[in-house]
């Protein structure tokens, strides 16, 4: 295990996932309100957090470049906003299910918590745009880490959104008052999260090494063919 | 199967199937760059045998 961590947190992650299927199809009651549509909740809300946690994180390692110069930070943290875009992505899609069959809609445009992840996702998106439009080099890496950073701004106001607006229906789970659930739901929603945490963090370090093993292979090439 | 669980499947489904299509695509990338080993090993070995050519060629005068 210590000579292979990744391999460990692969492990980990598919331990992890297995729990938290059993615990959410095996475990955890049925909603009175919302029926079985509601375990939709244990994957779109998790995926969403790990979402966050990963632009966050790519927000960090921008800001450990720019402020460190800390060598391989720029990578680290376009391979973290990748991760995010794809829990993004998936975000958006469980969301859209879980919309339609509770909601009877797929979107709501009326919905600032749907419309500002959107805005972040597209930000995020747009970030691949930016980084694929600029020779690389330590231009493009300064350039890229300020706007993560700048993208990290909106992880609060989309978390805070749905706190702050009125007309919502999107449901507010955690409160200042604690999680409105059951201490069952809470703990199939708690391994759930770690499991995608895991899984997140599993393909960030897998993804991480085959770049910097391109990187490698460039550097390669380049001392054999010179 | 009720409506309810037709979601909840496809919700399940979509997660299983973007994590699975990653592995796909990071299997595609690992087979490029055990491609890429095998080139540039041939590239190496090339280059060794060239530098070795002259020094077997040499005679030694005197």
């Amino acid at each position: 295990m210590n000579e292979n961590p990744l391999a460990a947190l692969a492990a980990l992650s598919g331990v992890l996932i297995a729990a938290s299927i059993a615990l959410i199809f095996f475990y955890v009651p049925t909603d009175a309100d919302q029926g079985f549509s509601q375990r939709i909740f244990y994957i779109h809300v998790p995926v969403a957090l790990t979402a966050y946690a990963c632009f966050g994180w790519g927000a960090w390692k921008a800001l450990r470049h720019l402020w460190k110069r800390e060598p391989g930070a720029d990578l680290e943290s376009y391979v973290a906003i990748h991760q995010g875009v794809i829990f993004g992505v998936l975000t958006l899609a469980t969301g859209s299910l879980w919309a339609k069959i509770s909601w009877g809609h797929w979107w709501l445009w009326s919905e600032s918590q749907l419309v500002l992840f959107l805005v972040l996702f597209l930000f995020y998106g747009a970030y691949f745009m930016l980084r694929y439009s600029v020779e690389p080099g330590p231009a493009r890496a300064n350039m890229c880490a300020v706007y993560a950073l700048f993208g990290v701004v909106l992880i609060p106001v989309s978390w805070l959104s749905i706190r702050l607006a009125n007309d919502f229906i999107h449901p507010t789970v955690f409160t200042t008052d604690g999680p409105q659930m059951s201490g069952s739901m809470f703990l199939a929603f708690c391994v759930s999260w770690l499991a995608l945490l895991t899984l997140a963090g599993t393909m960030y370090r897998v993804e991480l090494a085959g770049k910097r093993l391109d990187e490698r292979m460039r550097e390669l090439r380049e001392l054999l063919t010179a | 199967m009720s409506a309810g669980e037709k979601y909840v499947a496809a919700a399940y489904l979509v997660v299983f199937v973007a994590v699975l299509a990653w592995v796909a695509i990071i299997a595609s990338k690992m087979a490029r760059l055990s491609r890429d080993v095998d080139e540039l090993t041939e590239l190496a070995r090339r280059r060794l045998e060239h530098e070795a050519e002259p020094e077997q060629g040499r005679v030694e005068v005197g």
